[in-house]
């Protein structure tokens, strides 16, 4: 059995069983290694991607629930050549260290920033609170957002 | 709120304009004291004594907003006539309760009048309070008055017209508060007594788990039925109780004192915040508590309902994939999540609170281990939510569906996380020791 899926605007059928984890699917049957395994819970954020314009952990999500819904993930936003603004405030203010978290951190604020575009560092603060860090770059990662509401 | 209800606040409200303008205006002010009193005045064991009662009455969950300093009051009260502001009662001399002598203190808690003689909102429970005996007065005011001082002015309060009138609480007052002493009932125990004067007069138990009139007033007629509280359910603590498991003193104080229980779960929402504070009071308080609230809930032997068959519907699917790995019953609570037969949640008589778990999940505590769940807010429409809840009701309860699952499900996503943003706290245990207070 197969589940068709939207993912970064194409649309795709997968092979996966149904309570696959949706990074899983992912991660080995698409390729797209944007998203990161972490802990397996949903309670570190790195493996963090949009459905619709909310932001969720996909380890925790079965396929089944995000059957026919739009999913966009880190490659969603942009290209190595063309990256997407969000991805270039993480460049600009360099704020990656072993860049396990980023991708998860970039889109976690991508959610923010289309639910409120203009938000106050409190409110960055908030919504990044999923989000785990290990090595300290929390000072550039809430000014690569900042800098991306600016854009 | 529907229409009717509504009505009846306006009918209610009329009722009590007239009234009030009837009504007395109060007292007169007791008087200042010329500073507060030194800390070093007051005994450190009568202090001591009042931390366990101040953490028995849950004063800092109002009296402290998130990310406040302790008691500095400001949170706001969202009721049905408007916005109240809790009150500072640090010992601030300006902002807080530093001029308030013990009379002045102990006469807003029995009467509810501030010190100026006014009348106070009912948002504070002193139709609770009034039991609360002298000498446990005393020892709250000695914890209080030894606090940091906190200079800290709450916003003024926005009620509609005549909530705004404060004589008109007077005659809410002559309505529905009834003070007096709590009068120990000779036909039960020394024990059972302090856990009724614990429960009903400082825990004010029943100012979330009654239900309330259109004037706000608890429903006399309906004590512990199951109210609500900040967009949660408050469930039924008598013998409405829908628990599948039943009760035991053991579990409730397990449960109280440290916020969950083996067979019932783990504390969330609102109720997360009163486990947090029945952790620092006293132990034999309690466990007081816990014995009259089991005998409140009666002795009937009940056993959790067999899951039926899984079936193969969406909701099913759904359920596999997203929630049977934690919630299968193999993992220990409380770090694994509770089988659904035997969740309250799912057997009880309102689907609010599971709505508000699925939506919102539980956050991790800072520092410590404690129960987590991630929210599915962002992955599940309110269709598939209804689906889900609908299908592990009908699967792991013999209770009857509920009937106004979809509005339930509507209201939660619209209120947002609210106090599910909030950690239920840690668990101050390891899971080792998982199988005591069953």
């Amino acid at each position: 059995m197969t589940t068709r899926l939207d993912v970064n605007g194409r649309t795709l059928e997968v092979s996966s069983a149904e309570d696959t984890p949706l990074l899983y699917v992912l991660r080995d049957e698409l390729g797209l290694n944007g998203a990161k395994y972490g802990c397996g819970l949903g309670q570190c954020g790195a493996c963090t991607v949009l459905v619709g314009d909310q932001a969720v952990f996909s380890c925790a999500t079965p396929l089944s629930m995000v059957a026919g819904k739009k999913v966009t993930t880190l490659e969603g936003l942009g290209t190595l050549d063309h990256p997407g603004r969000m991805q270039r405030a993480f460049i600009e203010e360099q704020a990656a260290q072993c860049g396990f978290c980023i991708p998860g951190m970039i889109m976690r604020a991508e959610a923010l920033l289309r639910d409120n575009p203009h938000p106050g560092a409190k409110q960055i603060r908030e919504a990044l609170h999923p989000n785990l860090c290990r090595c300290g770059t929390h000072m550039r990662i809430l000014r690569a957002v900042a800098r991306a509401a600016k854009a | 709120m529907n229409r009717t209800r509504w009505w009846n606040v306006g009918a209610g409200a009329l009722a009590l304009a007239v009234a009030g303008s009837c009504a007395t205006g109060g007292q007169a002010p007791v008087a200042r004291l010329a500073a507060p009193p030194a800390p070093a005045s007051f005994d450190a064991a009568l202090v001591a004594r009042g931390a366990e009662l101040a953490a028995a009455g849950n004063c800092r969950g109002c009296h402290t907003p998130p990310g406040a300093r302790a008691y500095s009051g400001g949170l706001p009260l969202k009721t049905p006539f408007g916005t109240l502001y809790t009150s500072n009662i640090t010992p601030d001399p300006g902002t807080g309760i530093g001029r308030w002598s013990e009379e002045a203190f102990r006469r807003a808690m029995r009467e509810g009048i501030g010190r100026d003689g006014e009348h106070l909102y009912p948002a504070f429970p002193y139709d609770h309070y009034t039991l609360v005996t002298d000498a446990d007065d005393r020892a709250i005011y000695a914890y209080l008055m030894t606090r940091p001082p906190v200079v800290s002015r709450p916003p003024a309060n926005q009620l509609v017209f005549p909530f705004n009138v404060r004589s008109a609480i007077g005659a809410w007052k002559k309505l529905y508060f009834h003070p007096g002493p709590y009068e120990p009932d000779p036909a039960h125990d020394a024990q059972w007594n302090r856990g009724k004067y614990l429960t009903e007069g400082l825990g004010h138990c029943s100012g979330c788990h009654s239900p309330r009139n259109a004037l706000q007033a608890e429903e006399r007629g309906r004590h512990m039925d199951g109210g609500e509280a900040e967009g949660w359910h408050a469930y039924a603590l008598n013998e409405r109780s829908a628990t599948p498991d039943a009760w035991t003193v053991d579990a409730m104080h397990a449960y109280l004192r440290r916020g969950w229980a083996v067979d019932h779960g783990v504390a969330r929402g609102p109720m997360a915040g009163v486990t947090r504070e029945l952790a620092q009071a006293g132990d034999a308080d309690v466990r007081a508590m816990s014995v009259y609230l089991v005998a409140l809930m009666g002795e009937a032997k009940r056993a959790a309902p067999a899951p039926k068959a899984a079936g193969d519907s969406r909701a099913a699917r759904l359920y596999e994939g997203a929630c049977a790995a934690c919630h299968d019953g193999t993992g220990a609570l409380p770090f694994g999540g509770i089988a659904f037969e035997h969740s309250i949640g799912i057997a009880g008589e309102d689907a609010r609170n599971p709505a508000n778990v699925v939506l919102y999940g539980l956050p991790a505590a800072d520092g410590q281990a404690s129960p987590v769940m991630p929210g599915y807010a962002g992955a599940l429409s309110d269709a598939e939510l209804v689906d889900l809840l609908a299908y592990l009701r009908g699967r792991f309860s013999d209770r009857p569906a509920w009937n106004d699952l979809a509005q339930q499900v509507a209201e939660a996503r619209k209120a947002g996380p609210g106090i599910a943003r909030q950690s239920a706290g840690g668990t101050g245990t390891n899971p080792a020791r998982a199988a005591e207070g069953r």
